[in-house]
């Protein structure tokens, strides 16, 4: 299958990639890895005008640690967050849910930042960086500015970002406090987009969780903030009893669809048993255990 | 538009579209044919090439993506005109049955062991995950890299190379 035909441009420096988006952002897709973009293209679902290339832009790949920040530059590929070894327990969730994307093929090629800015409701970091509080970097040839997690995804694959924008990285904060995360997921194969996906993380203070973050995958219009869950949780000590009414108001905040991957109670049901293990496992992790 | 790339060790390019992909331009206009399309949507591996050392879908990669970088096609996999640990491999485990698949199982491979020298065969099944066989011979296919994998071990004990087999020896 071949993609319409387009124009394409692979800039060597970021100044000039965003001077190319100035002129012809409407019409133009940007890419990283092109694992999201290069199928719809070749399917015809995307024809852009102009494929703009960041694959060559210089100093976007790798994570940085500096002033409280945790930094993933856009070209930071799934396979470098599945094999750091640096980010330890505090970001354990990062490594997991990247262990979980698409197949090992994909995941030499595509990057964090672009499945985000594709958002897919079925995407995974979208749940991460909601659960995360994460930020993403957003420059244009206007100047830098910072987008909630929470402010980005707008519907199926719609942002907030900007036509003249590129997220060049995404910053999440390294909080003092013990903290743990994990990332639940279930798929019916290798490579398949998730039935259902939940992603949580937790900072604790002493026996008490100081703050919940909770993201839902594929169980609605968008990757889903599970706000009233993460208020049952703060400030609270986890018991048993806590845990179950967080997962309860995470499946209620759900909206999935009936599919070939299961029926929308089924899926409701899944987020609230997930929801209950990935706290379990977050909680653990934050305390040192071995969960 | 121009692109060079380095294939199998030697400077290729061409003049093409930027919508050609990258297992297109190597079948077609390269006539690297041993690279396979199978279901052409990212999801079977059979066209797996390694670009600069790493396993990717070709079939989900732009040719003019791979300007200046280096790929390996299973046809870079023959060592001198000898087959390489990974073919030897599959043809002592029979790894393959209709072999449409084996070009981009290979590949994997042979990139794994070039991360991992001694993989378990949970790690095996993992590297090839994005890999499928219709035939469903994988637990050949884990074997077949099991002995290349060894193969290796072997030659690096006795300090030389693997043993060479002729390439369509053994037949």
């Amino acid at each position: 299958m071949f993609p319409a035909a387009f124009d394409y441009a692979a800039p060597a420096t970021l100044a000039e990639a965003l001077s190319v988006l100035k002129q012809r952002g409407d019409d133009a897709k940007v890419m990283a890895g092109g694992q999201s973009l290069i199928p719809l293209l070749k399917l015809r679902f995307a024809q852009p005008a102009l494929v703009l290339d960041i694959g060559r832009l210089p100093g976007l790949a790798g994570v940085k640690r500096d002033n409280g920040h945790l930094t993933i530059g856009a070209l930071t590929r799934h396979v470098d967050l599945e094999r750091d070894t640096e980010l330890g327990k505090t970001f354990s969730i990062l490594p997991e849910a990247a262990h979980w994307i698409a197949d090992p093929l994909v995941r030499n090629r595509g990057t964090m930042a672009g499945s985000v800015c594709h958002a897919d409701p079925s995407g995974d970091w979208g749940s991460v960086i909601l659960a995360l509080n994460a930020e993403l970097v957003a420059q244009s040839s206007a100047g830098e500015r910072m987008i909630k997690a929470a402010d980005f995804f707008k519907g199926p694959f719609a942002t907030t970002l900007r036509p003249d924008e590129i997220v060049t990285a995404i910053r999440i904060a390294v909080s003092s406090a013990a903290s743990g995360g994990s990332y639940q997921k279930l798929e019916r194969k290798v490579s398949d987009f998730a039935t259902v996906a939940v992603a949580v993380q937790v900072e604790m203070d002493g026996r008490k969780v100081a703050r919940a973050g909770i993201g839902l995958t594929a169980v609605g219009e968008t990757n889903i903030k599970a706000v009233a869950a993460e208020k049952v949780l703060a400030g609270q000590e986890p018991t048993d009893e806590v845990i179950a009414e967080a997962a309860r108001q995470a499946a209620a905040a759900a909206e999935p669809k009936d599919d070939i991957r299961g029926t929308a109670a089924y899926k409701k049901d899944v987020v609230r048993v997930f929801v209950q293990r990935g706290l379990k496992a977050a909680i653990g992790r934050a305390q040192g255990g071995k969960a | 538009m121009k692109v060079t790339m380095r294939i199998n060790g030697t400077e290729r390019g061409g003049d093409v579209e930027p919508r050609v992909l990258l297992v297109d331009f190597l079948r077609t206009n390269l006539l690297l044919t041993g690279t396979h399309v199978g279901c052409d949507t990212s999801g079977c591996g059979a066209c797996t090439v390694l670009l600069d050392g790493e396993p990717v879908k070709s079939c989900t990669m732009l040719a003019v993506q791979v300007e200046g970088r280096d790929i390996k096609t299973v046809e870079g996999l023959l060592q001198g005109g000898a087959l390489s640990p990974i073919q030897v491999g599959f043809h002592e485990e029979h790894g393959l049955q209709c072999g449409f698949c084996t070009p981009g199982m290979m590949m994997v491979g042979s990139a794994l062991l070039e991360r991992n020298p001694d993989p378990t065969d949970e790690q095996i099944r993992w590297a090839i995950s994005g890999n499928l066989c219709r035939c469903t011979g994988y637990m050949n296919i884990v074997k077949a890299i099991k002995h290349a994998a060894k193969m290796n071990q072997e030659a690096a004990k006795a300090g030389s190379h693997a043993e060479a087999v002729p390439a369509g020896g053994g037949e």
